[in-house]
């Protein structure tokens, strides 16, 4: 690099009309001419750097924020009380009681996963992880939200399997439990494969730390591992830019993980934390330097002098561009009081983590870098944190969106007898989105902490928060992601209501009261009207709900550009909605066990098949309405289950989902290993029994001894509750009566072994 | 004891405590062992599983003592990692290797448990099924045909999996031990399996049980 020539503050002021590749970095004409005005002069070519990263869509929220604001604005009264840190930090964190507070969030790595499956899925874990630790929290728990192209396509036993063991390669090497996700498949993802992860975090209620500079005098320090040139420009390029055959070469932009290195950044920052030895502290994540930097001076006392040559490399030929892009993983950055500074570094030391004083905080206002003495940025930092481009992006109800719900395909033949149902449930059962997932989850650490009470396949992930002795009350807390890509293309304001109300409903299934939400919008090009009318259709609609349900939005991630040519993805928003059950001992799993027990069908079954399993694997018809949604029902049917769960009432409980009431009968009879005899009730047909897909329904398995009180509570509550079976533990099949029976070892190898058979 | 990189630490804690016994956490880097009776090294990727699994552990300056210590009868157990720590302190023979399917596994393991005489295994009945998880990535254990005739024929081989094996291990080994029968190595996660609430049993909870017995046996 003997050519190169570091552009100064000097050089910027000589030469004005130098010309700058701001385009190749994404910015547009005018964005450009914007910064030139906040200087008051051309950008030098790290500050042209540093904007262009922090004013991408990534990091900047451009396009979305005009819509997000909505979380904010419809923040339900009842959970201010709750909501220590809302929208706009590292992550949420809300209030669970006995002195401990939760913060969580879900976040994309969807286009470097596609580039390159294992470091891009593996990263993804590393970033979500290090902004939960940046809150003060130690992380307990991660889950992860995977979407494919077809189950059977080439490209996704290449994707897939790489995916799966980078999140399972990082997570089982932090020691953090994989409690569960999702995993689904659909065309629309071929050439967009959908990473997203969670983690969550646990920290006492008055330990939480901001990311802001305050106290002129202390010191900027970065530690843990040393700047590389992997992920240059990743956040710009790979996630703000829809990509297509470019694949291959944008392969250096992916980051690389080293999970080892974070394990011991995690244990050396909860020292830290609990010595309380720093005022602000920030992880480098999508822009690195850049967004922590300015982040961290924009939320403080307002200015920061930086040194950039102390930073310590891996690679001694970076430029200071490449510096302050580079998305080297495994890093953070602390502001530490002058007399604190000692203790600090002698807990680096301990961990044999790499820890450099690169600056001073300041009151100027003005985040100043220098690189060998000389002056290479100098900027007002909330420009580039807070007060980026805001688009109104144009949005438009997509052409074929009348037509999508015209045909509503009630004529698709159905199943018609026994013998047909029988062989529609076995089809449905082994389909790649209904299957066995223990291909994927047994590559995952779901006992590592000792405090995992409930994983996947359960209907949420539990985790115990605080350990008594015998009889002692079990503080823990519930988690659920879901999402469905189908549902919300045929209505993308129900869509994003119907995750919302899945993951809810997932949550009190196992006994734990919802509590907050957090979300992961994954979407097509917000450049394409019709994709940002799905965008603001499907945030009025989470916001909306949210309010109603009288939970709050923490927090969460936006992920634009998921498309193939023009094409793009089913509108995905992922919600992931954080619950809390007193004494996890009360928990309620799926499983059905209890000889003898009485099944009740909780809620209404009606005939709706819009964005149906049955629908897309008989037909591979997409088309009609979603189910109806009914919030308040929603939360009646969630009360009716942590009462029932607290009480003792019922021993087992599965919420009706994807598949309906058959695929929900079939995972709970293989999970406890128990058949049970089904009654079709009067007045419905088969078919819509066991296959539609209505909201606001689950599955309880009620002991014969409490089922007058169970039902007696139903009735005064005004829950539809309706017989449909009983346990049979010495039966080994599902019987449904007068139509078919399946045993369970039949059914068990046609729902095992799809994944195997596809993934080797 | 606590290796950069040690995951199962805390579940390692908790498992002695339940036993009864009172848990010391232990630094890799200092010498000293305090006045423990018993060491348990935890499961975990010690220095990321670079290099070899176990393999820059094992010149922590805490091993020296363990060495030491293990040589004059203090009974250690070696889960998962900490097997992989001591096969390369050389205390136990053979090796781990990357499991056959190439992949990471995590899953409840049926085990039966082949030699009692050991201070870690000692409340077990000869023979007993236990079911406790295995989680690894490289848990195949290997070693040549005459060291495993040796273990067999001395008895060492103290448990063993029970079904399809999960990594390839020889001759279905899960744990072994020295020829003292004080160090134990073990692949499967007892200190996962010590409350009906977390775990697929309470079976792993003899394990530390049966080495608080021993040492109280012996006082």
């Amino acid at each position: 690099m003997s050519e190169y020539v570091v552009d100064t503050i000097e050089a910027a002021a000589a030469d004005p009309d130098a010309e700058q590749p701001f385009k190749q970095l994404g910015l547009a004409p005018e964005e450009y001419q914007r910064i030139k005005d906040i200087l008051g002069r051309r950008p030098t070519g790290s500050e042209l750097a540093m904007y262009s990263v922090m004013w991408s869509e990534h990091c900047s929220y451009k396009s979305s924020k005009v819509h997000l604001r909505q979380f904010g604005d419809k923040v339900p009264a009842a959970a201010k009380d709750i909501l220590l840190v809302g929208m706009g930090e590292n992550a949420g964190v809300v209030d669970v009681g006995q002195g401990l507070a939760v913060t969580f969030k879900i976040e994309s790595h969807n286009h470097p996963s596609y580039v390159e499956p294992h470091q891009g899925a593996a990263t993804g874990v590393g970033g979500i992880v290090r902004d939960i630790l940046t809150m003060g929290a130690r992380p307990v728990a991660v889950m992860d939200a995977l979407r494919f192209g077809p189950a059977d396509a080439p490209d996704t036993a290449r994707v897939l399997p790489g995916v799966v063991a980078g999140v399972g390669g990082y997570g089982n090497c932090l020691g953090l439990p994989n409690i569960g996700g999702e995993l689904s498949f659909d065309r629309s993802y071929l050439g967009n494969p959908l990473v997203n992860a969670l983690c969550v975090g646990v920290l006492p209620a008055d330990g939480i730390k901001l990311a802001k500079a305050d106290g002129p005098g202390s010191h900027v320090v970065l530690f843990g591992a040393r700047t590389g040139g992997d992920g240059i420009g990743g956040a710009s390029v790979l996630a703000s830019a829809s990509f297509e055959a470019e694949g291959e070469r944008k392969r250096p932009a992916v980051q690389v993980g080293d999970p080892f290195a974070e394990k011991v950044l995690i244990e050396c920052c909860l020292e830290i934390f609990g010595a309380d030895l720093v005022t602000g502290i920030q992880d480098l994540g999508a822009a690195g330097l850049s967004c922590a930097t300015t982040e961290l001076a924009a939320a403080g006392t307002g200015g920061m002098d930086v040194d950039l040559d102390r930073a310590p490399l891996r690679d001694e030929t970076l430029v200071p561009e490449e510096i302050l892009m580079s998305e080297s993983q495994e890093r953070m950055m602390a502001v530490v009081a002058p007399d604190k500074l000692e203790a600090f570094m002698a807990i680096c030391a301990k961990w044999e983590v790499t820890a450099t004083v690169i600056g001073t905080v300041t009151d100027t206002g003005r985040l100043v870098m220098r690189w060998h003495g000389e002056t290479i940025v100098d900027v007002p930092p909330r420009t580039l944190a807070h007060e980026g481009p805001v688009y109104e992006r144009p949005i438009r109800r997509p052409y074929d969106q009348d037509a999508l719900n015209g045909e509503h395909g009630n004529g698709l033949p159905r199943p018609k007898n026994g013998e047909q149902l029988r062989a529609t449930a076995l089809k449905l059962v082994g389909s790649p989105n209904l299957a066995d997932k223990s291909w994927v989850t047994d590559q995952y650490d779901r006992y590592v902490l000792g405090n995992t009470v409930l994983a996947q396949p359960e209907d949420s992930g539990m985790i115990r928060l605080v350990e008594a002795a015998d009889g002692g009350r079990q503080l823990g807390i519930a988690l659920a992601v879901d999402g469905n890509g189908r549902y919300t293309r045929l209505d993308p304001y129900a869509g994003a209501q119907l995750a919302l109300a899945e993951a809810y409903r997932n949550v009190a299934t196992t006994g734990a009261r919802p509590l907050a939400v957090t979300n992961c919008l994954n979407f097509g090009s917000p450049e394409d009207p019709a994709v940002m009318w799905q965008f603001a259709e499907a945030v009025r609609g989470l916001a909306d709900g949210c309010q109603q349900l009288g939970i709050p939005v923490t927090g969460g991630n936006v992920s634009f550009y998921n498309q193939t040519g023009t094409t793009a993805i089913l509108p995905t928003p992922v919600i992931g909605v954080l619950g809390v059950i007193d004494d996890v001992e009360r928990r309620t799993s799926q499983a059905f066990v209890g000889d003898g027990a009485q099944l009740y069908l909780l809620g209404d079954t009606a005939d709706e098949f819009g964005g149906s399993e049955w629908a897309d694997v008989a037909h591979g018809f997409l088309g009609g309405r979603p189910p109806k949604v009914d919030l308040a029902r929603e939360q009646l049917l969630a009360d009716i289950l942590i009462n029932a769960s607290r009480d003792g009432l019922i021993d087992a409980a599965h919420d009706l989902s994807d598949g309906g009431l058959f695929q929900a009968v079939a995972e709970s009879c293989l999970r406890g290993d128990a058949g049970v005899r089904l009654i079709v009730p009067e007045g419905i047909d088969p078919f819509v029994f066991l296959f539609a897909e209505s909201a606001g329904r689950a599955v309880v398995a009620v002991p014969r001894s409490e089922e007058v009180r169970f039902t007696d509570m139903c009735t005064a509550r005004g829950l539809p509750a309706q017989r449909i079976g009983v346990l049979d533990i010495l039966e080994s099949a599902i019987e449904v009566q007068g139509q078919f029976r399946i045993p369970l070892s039949e059914l068990r190898v046609a729902w095992s072994r799809t994944l195997p058979e596809l993934f080797g | 004891m606590t290796f950069p990189g040690s995951l199962d630490d805390r579940d390692a804690l908790r498992a002695v405590r339940l036993a009864g016994a009172e848990p010391v956490p232990l630094w890799h880097g200092e010498k000293w062992l305090s006045d423990v009776q018993a060491v348990v090294l935890p499961g975990g990727f010690s220095y990321g599983d670079y290099l070899r699994c176990g393999a820059i552990a094992r010149f922590s300056p805490a091993m020296e003592s363990i060495i030491d210590g293990a040589n004059k009868g203090m009974p250690v157990l070696g889960i998962c990692n900490g097997f992989q720590v001591l096969c390369e302190a050389h205390l136990l023979p053979g090796a781990l290797i990357r499991n056959d399917h190439r992949k990471f596994v995590c899953r409840d393991q049926r085990l039966r448990i082949e030699n009692v005489d050991t201070p870690w295994t000692s409340l077990y009945r000869p023979g007993e099924e236990i079911l406790i998880p295995l989680k690894n990535g490289e848990g195949g254990y290997v070693a040549d045909h005459r060291t495993l005739d040796e273990l067999e024929g001395e008895g060492r081989v103290v448990a063993r999996y029970l079904g399809d094996n999960p990594n390839g291990s020889y001759r279905d080994i899960a744990g072994i031990s020295n020829k003292a029968g004080n160090v134990v190595g073990l692949m499967p996660h007892p200190e996962h399996a010590i409350e009906d609430l977390t775990g697929p049993s309470t079976d792993g909870l003899t394990f530390f049980a049966s080495v608080l017995t021993s040492l109280v046996g012996q006082a």
